[in-house]
């Protein structure tokens, strides 16, 4: 088999799998949300709030997961911090969503939000200024981490900083960041965060109407966050990303200023889990720099790494899976969950090193080939060696 | 080396030569009846508030003197007991040597075999009798007392000198032989002529008190200074002689800091040894170093565990144990799981962050969730005081010493001996390696197996001063990555220079901005750094760098 | 492509599996559980489900409840402050649980509380916390800052005549809060400034050098000083191994601690800590009929000789007790009715007097001091009458103007201002 057709099979099958990707989402967002809000909750087909709101979740945990996947999978960028990004989008929305409290607080006081009453303080400090206004804070939920990656990505990628090292100094933000919130000081609510929310754009949060929307709403996001991705990678920018990620050396020869590109996708990733992570804060109702952990960092890769990487719908595969599976185990078997979540990591590591997806692909490939169809090759092959 | 080995010598001289530290002895099962007086007063206590019983005690030594003394340690040790139905019989609890509860009649002398506790009520103490009796016993024992007993009660005279207790050190002054003795009482009594003193008095009190460290020679000059204000010569002396101390008092804070940063050092250098070596030498990441940290402080416990009456020796016998129980788990990672995954570095981290988790949970399931206790043996407690403002505690010193030493051992194994030149070797050029006939599986496997074992050796340390649980590890990993890198990989004496340095800018940074922003400010710097020098401190040179 | 269909058919066959669940036999009473179990929490926490197993195992052998048998249901949210929402939403929802035991730290209960309340549930939450909260669906059985702090600083003043004050505590809101009423409690009680340091650490703090060595120093000036630690769990040990090796004894500088219970010593070697206080509602040495029956059945059925009872675990027993009551004084498990039959219930506690329950959800509480024994035990210094819990501090100017009472219809609600005479925050 040539290259060319190699090519040509690997964007049909694109093309199969971006329609299959946003259908299904549709499909399944539209289901829930009629039967959420139409049937009667004694219908067999009812489908609960609560699994409204763990649905909006898990499409949360999605996007983000489809943004380590544009760097890692694409871009052979490990970034173990990615959580820094999320939790500072969440923070956006989360501080929006404190000053929309107004006075229902408990102290009643009409600018500060409790936390702050009960600290002494009494002035709102400058960050806060303009958090009460939706489109000012989305802007920020969205530039901060921005501008933090751009920052980061701009002095590391500069100075070729890669591997492991990328990997562990993005941990080290995550870790830095972590700290920094936990202290009341900052002015986010220190251990507990942000949370007590009462309404968005004046929808109520605990309406059922306003979770199917934010449900509805966050779906959209990932299906645009998909199809956008998509078309990057397709795009002669992607192309040169996937250069990169085969060996910077060469692109770099071939006079590619390879950082700048670096840069503009990480930049591009952050905000994606920013978003992602300004969907959560109303979704679940509270955002605490737990969310900073180097630990949830890594467990976001280890879903993408699960899903399979540099195929954009493994990610999102590999989120939704990871994340029911521990829904259920926690409920299941409490004590044992861990064990059952590292040997899982172990074992795909291991025995698929390209996740669910590509080892389902190649079963699809072998099929089709002892049938004689012969025609798709395995887009794995293709991606081999991209640590 | 010479040098590291010089300081090893002198830490451990010190160390032995102040383990005799004045620790207040528990008396044993008393042999005859106690005197009767004394017993009187004992009556008064169970029906007195604490208040009250502050009153009793004092008086108690005051009337019975060096009789009181063992009921009044008996007291101290809360091995007193009386009958609850009121009949003023009082018992001595002692455990004899099988552990087993023993009660003593204090009347008699003699043991009461068939007693049990649940027919007793304990003499209850607090804080601020046990004080009480503490001062008492002090008193009585300025006279009477062995030399480092005499001292000890003196020092804790030192903050309460009015005219009684003036009187009491003038006349124990005349009997006294030992100098340092002298000296110290000469200081008591210029604190008491600082105080209540004639003039000539107070500028004699001065001199005496200039320059030493005490921290109630402190209080004492300050309250001179606040009190002399009418007095321009002698306000400014007082002034003077409390500058001269306070300088010192800094510069031995500086000492102090500087110590802590070494220990600080020492304990995130024995963290990230192992780090360094698997990471460095083999470019693995292994996030289940952490565990491997916490695998070395269980075993600790659990040598503990089997055996309890030799705490002290269990450290050292920990020590190898942790090494080869640690190195063992880790050739079987290495065997099991990294091997499979050759230069994929990435995978590697996924998939020892999977292991990480099932050796938390294991240990968990095993030991419970809940922390264990790693008791510390006798000659770690405790602290060397080089003089009242400066004390270094002694299971710091060790660490410290134990930290250099660990590193010394593995400079040697890298340098001197054949697993350590393979392991450069490989490290260096991998294929070439093969090539010219080592054996790279068995090092890698080595290799691992010894940074694995030297991170046991770390739990063993870290058992003496932090939790043993499950998260253990956890709270070590960051640290330890940071370390490595900033002193740069496959480079053991970067490690030793980042670790202590990263120690060091912690410690002095603390004081100022408190201990969340140091750290936070030590991360950043660090990240700075890294983008400046990618390699960190120490790059390793030639074609390995790639 | 069939594959692809498969897994998406996976993907949805699994979302689908949450959805369905069948109808739930209402024959038994469902008490839901919500510890974590794994992660950093599960040491404290998993003593608690434990707590809650024994109390649902002791009332079934009594007969259940109204005529039916309890069913524990058992969750992890894992130390993860989100899954506990979610979590309470699945016990709620999906399990239809009647009343839940569970939360410890205060994020997980302020990550609840938006969840219980939309949804009319019921938490006993067992463990001491800042206060400045009183949810119409919360039931705090554990003390508020005026059934712990404040007696324990009154007695340092009292009995050790302690002029000095070290308030050092991890940089989380109870200690922010303890520490912010603490200090206007001494100033009040003609505390200069300079006679108080405040100092927080990280949590998970573990090298306390130079901490120590500074509190060293605070407390050589000549005056009686103490450190009021609200240190949390897992900094205490290296703090007091730090202590002891600096060689800080008790009677030079008593730590009086709000977060050391009898649990948490047996992680540590107690000897060099003898001397230093703790103050809570209950110690395991409390001399009680009620209690040596409560260790003896505790030690039975967790099969361990050695395990040790503390503070949260009475408080979880007390607010089990009372629900029980309530339940069969309402004659049912519906939350409202519970509720309303909930205040001034009494029940014997563990220390030999009785907990009532109060209209602001909180309970009385005796406050006991306790000094460390060689043993890992303490020593009851000093036991106060039941104290009534105050949701909103006197010592902070704006919560001293609130107050909470869900029972007199005239307030009804858990923040009521007293001086503009309305309702703010939750649930009003």
């Amino acid at each position: 088999m040539n290259a060319f057709s190699r090519i040509l099979a690997n964007v049909q099958l694109r093309r199969q799998s971006t329609s299959l990707v946003v259908g299904v989402l549709f499909v399944v967002t539209l289901y829930a949300s009629v039967c959420n809000l139409l049937l009667s909750p004694d219908s067999m087909f009812y489908v609960s709030t609560y699994t409204i709101t763990l649905m909006g979740k898990y499409l949360c945990y999605a996007l983000l997961a489809l943004s380590v996947d544009v760097v890692w999978g694409y871009c052979g960028v490990l970034s173990l911090g990615h959580g820094a990004f999320f939790a500072l989008g969440g923070y956006g929305m989360g501080m929006y969503l404190m000053r929309q409290i107004g006075d229902r607080g408990v102290y009643g006081n009409p600018e500060l939000p409790d936390f702050m009453v009960f600290l002494n303080w009494d002035t709102l400090p400058w960050y806060w200024f303009g958090m009460d206004q939706f489109w000012f804070a989305m802007l920020m939920a969205m530039l901060v981490p921005g501008l933090l990656a751009f920052t980061f990505g701009w002095l590391a990628f500069r100075s070729r900083v890669t591997g492991v090292y990328l990997s562990i100094m993005t941990q080290a933000l995550t870790f830095a960041l972590m700290l920094a919130f936990f202290r009341n000081e900052m002015g986010f609510g220190g251990n507990n965060g942000l949370t007590d929310f009462k309404d968005l754009l004046g929808f109520d949060l605990q309406s059922d109407n306003t979770r199917v929307t934010l449900f509805v709403l966050t779906a959209t996001f990932l299906a645009l966050a998909f199809l956008v991705s998509r078309f990057i990678m397709d795009s002669r920018f992607g192309r040169v990303i996937l250069a990169i990620r085969d060996s910077e050396a060469r692109a770099r020869f071939v006079g590619y200023r390879t950082e700048s590109y670096k840069v503009w996708l990480f930049v591009y990733s952050a905000v994606l889990a920013a978003i992602a992570g300004a969907m959560y804060v109303p979704q679940v109702g509270i955002i605490n720099p737990g969310e900073f952990s180097p630990i949830n960092s890594i467990e976001m890769v280890v879903w993408v790494a699960v899903g399979g990487r540099g195929t954009l719908y493994g990610a999102i595969v590999g989120a939704l899976l990871v994340n029911y599976a521990k829904t259920r185990f926690t409920a299941i078997m409490p004590d044992g969950w861990l064990f059952a979540l590292g040997a899982l990591f172990v074992w795909v590591t291991i025995f698929l090193p390209q996740g669910l997806v590509g080892y389902f692909e190649k079963l699809l490939a072998k099929f089709k080939n002892s049938n004689g169809g012969g025609g798709a090759a395995s887009p794995a092959g293709a991606k081999e060696a991209s640590s | 080396m010479r040098q590291i080995s010089a300081i090893l010598a002198v830490i451990i001289a010190l160390a032995i030569s102040c383990t005799a530290w004045a620790a207040d002895e528990v008396p044993a099962a008393i042999d005859a009846p106690i005197d009767a007086a004394v017993y009187e007063k004992l009556v008064l206590l169970t029906e007195a508030s604490f208040r009250e019983k502050v009153g009793i005690v004092e008086e108690m030594a005051d009337s019975s003197g060096q009789q009181a003394v063992l009921a009044l340690q008996i007291l101290l040790n809360s091995q007193l007991y009386h009958d609850e139905e009121g009949n003023q019989e009082f018992y001595q609890l002692v455990q004899d040597s099988a552990g087993k509860d023993q009660l003593y009649n204090l009347k008699t002398g003699r043991l009461a075999p068939d007693l049990s506790l649940k027919q007793l009520d304990k003499v209850r103490t607090n804080n601020r009798l046990r004080k009480a009796i503490k001062q008492s016993i002090a008193k009585i024992r300025l006279f009477k007392g062995s030399e480092p007993e005499r001292l000890a009660a003196l020092q804790s005279m030192l903050g309460d000198m009015d005219a009684d207790n003036a009187k009491l050190v003038t006349t124990a002054m005349s009997t006294e032989a030992s100098e340092s003795i002298q000296e110290l009482m000469q200081v008591a009594m210029a604190i008491y002529r600082a105080g209540a003193g004639a003039e000539e008095e107070k500028f004699a009190a001065i001199k005496t008190l200039q320059g030493r460290l005490e921290p109630e020679v402190r209080a004492a000059l300050t309250g001179l200074v606040e009190s002399s204000k009418g007095n321009k010569v002698l306000h400014a002396a007082a002034l003077k002689a409390l500058q001269t101390t306070e300088e010192k008092v800094e510069f031995y804070g500086f000492v102090e800091k500087l110590f802590f940063g070494l220990s600080l050092g020492s304990v995130l250098l024995l963290a990230a040894i192992g780090l360094a070596i698997t990471f460095g030498v083999m470019g693995v990441i292994n996030m289940a170093h952490g565990e491997m940290i916490m695998l070395g402080a269980y075993t600790t416990y659990v040598i503990q565990l089997l055996m309890p009456n030799h705490i002290g020796y269990s450290i050292v016998v920990a020590i190898p144990a942790a090494f080869v129980v640690s190195g063992l788990v880790g050739i079987a990672i290495q065997q099991g799981i990294i091997r499979f995954l050759e230069g994929r570095p990435l995978e590697t981290l996924l998939a020892t962050f999977g292991l990480s988790l099932i050796l938390q949970q294991a240990v968990r399931s095993i030991f419970s969730p809940l922390n264990r206790q790693v008791s510390s043996p006798e000659w770690m407690s405790g602290a060397l005081e080089i003089n009242p403002v400066l004390a270094l505690t002694f299971n710091r010193l060790y660490i410290l010493a134990f930290s250099l030493l660990v590193f010394a051992v593995l400079m040697y194994v890298f340098k001197k001996t054949n697993l350590g030149l393979n392991v450069r070797a490989v490290s260096q050029n991998r294929d070439m390696a093969r090539a010219m006939g080592v054996k790279t599986q068995r090092v890698d496997a080595l290799t691992f197996g010894l940074g694995s074992g030297v991170a046991g050796v770390a739990g063993v340390a870290l058992s003496q001063l932090t939790n043993v649980g499950p998260n253990l590890g956890q709270s070590y990993i960051i640290d330890s990555f940071m370390v490595v890198v900033f002193g740069g990989v496959g480079n053991l004496l970067g490690t030793l220079v980042g670790s202590f340095s990263l120690g060091i800018a912690n410690k002095f940074l603390e004081p100022l901005t408190g201990a969340v922003l140091a750290k936070i400010l030590v991360l950043v710097f660090i990240i700075l750094f890294i983008q400046k020098r990618p390699k960190g401190l120490f790059p390793q040179k030639g074609r390995a760098a790639e | 492509m069939k594959v692809k269909k498969t897994l998406a058919a996976l993907a949805l066959s699994a979302g689908a599996s949450v959805m369905s669940f069948g109808a739930l036999a209402a024959d038994t009473i469902k008490v839901g559980v919500l510890h974590s179990l794994s992660g950093t929490m599960a040491i404290s926490e998993t003593t608690l489900k434990d707590t809650v197993l024994m109390m649902v195992e002791e009332q079934n052998k009594k007969g259940g409840l109204l005529g039916k048998k309890l069913e524990a249901v058992v969750v992890d949210p894992a130390s993860n402050w989100p899954l506990f929402a979610e979590k309470t939403r699945e016990l709620m929802t999906k399990e239809d649980v009647d009343v839940i035991f569970g939360c410890w730290t205060s994020v997980s209960r302020k990550s609840v509380l938006p969840v219980i309340e939309e949804l009319n549930g019921l938490l006993f939450y067992p463990v001491q916390y800042e206060g400045e909260e009183s949810s119409k669906n919360v039931f705090y059985t554990g003390a508020a800052p005026n059934q712990q702090a404040i007696p324990a600083v009154d007695y340092l003043m009292e009995e050790n005549g302690i002029e000095r004050w070290v308030l050092a505590g991890t940089d989380y809101v109870y200690p922010r809060t303890t520490n912010k009423i603490l200090e206007a409690y001494l100033k009040s009680k003609g505390v200069k400034d300079e006679d108080i340091m405040i100092n927080y650490t990280p949590f998970g703090h573990s090298d306390w050098q130079g901490i120590v060595s500074s509190i060293k120093k605070f407390g050589s000036a000549g005056k009686a000083t103490a450190v009021v630690s609200t240190i949390n769990g897992d900094a205490n040990v290296p703090f007091y191994k730090e202590l002891g090796n600096q060689g800080i004894s008790s009677e030079d500088i008593p730590v009086v601690a709000f977060s050391v219970g009898e649990e948490e010593l047996s992680g540590f070697d107690t000897g060099p800590l003898v001397g230093h206080l703790a103050a809570w509602n209950y110690f395991q040495s409390a001399e009680s009929d009620a209690n040596d029956k409560f260790i003896a059945q505790w030690k039975k059925f967790i099969k361990n000789n050695k395990r040790v009872t503390n503070d949260p675990m009475e408080a979880t027993y007390i607010g089990f007790q009372a629900w029980a009551k309530a339940v069969e004084k309402a004659g049912t498990v519906d939350v409202d009715k519970v509720r309303t039959a909930m205040y001034g219930i009494k029940v014997p506690n563990l220390t030999g007097g009785m907990a009532e329950v109060l209209p602001n959800h909180h309970f009385t509480k005796p406050v006991l001091i306790g000094e460390i024994q060689s043993d890992g035990q303490f020593e009851i210094v000093s036991q106060t009458k039941e104290v009534p819990g105050d949701a909103w501090t006197d010592y902070l100017p704006e919560s001293a103007k609130i107050i909470s009472d869900w029972q007199d219809p005239k307030i009804n609600c858990g923040n009521y201002n007293t001086e503009s005479k309305k309702c703010s925050g939750q649930n009003f």
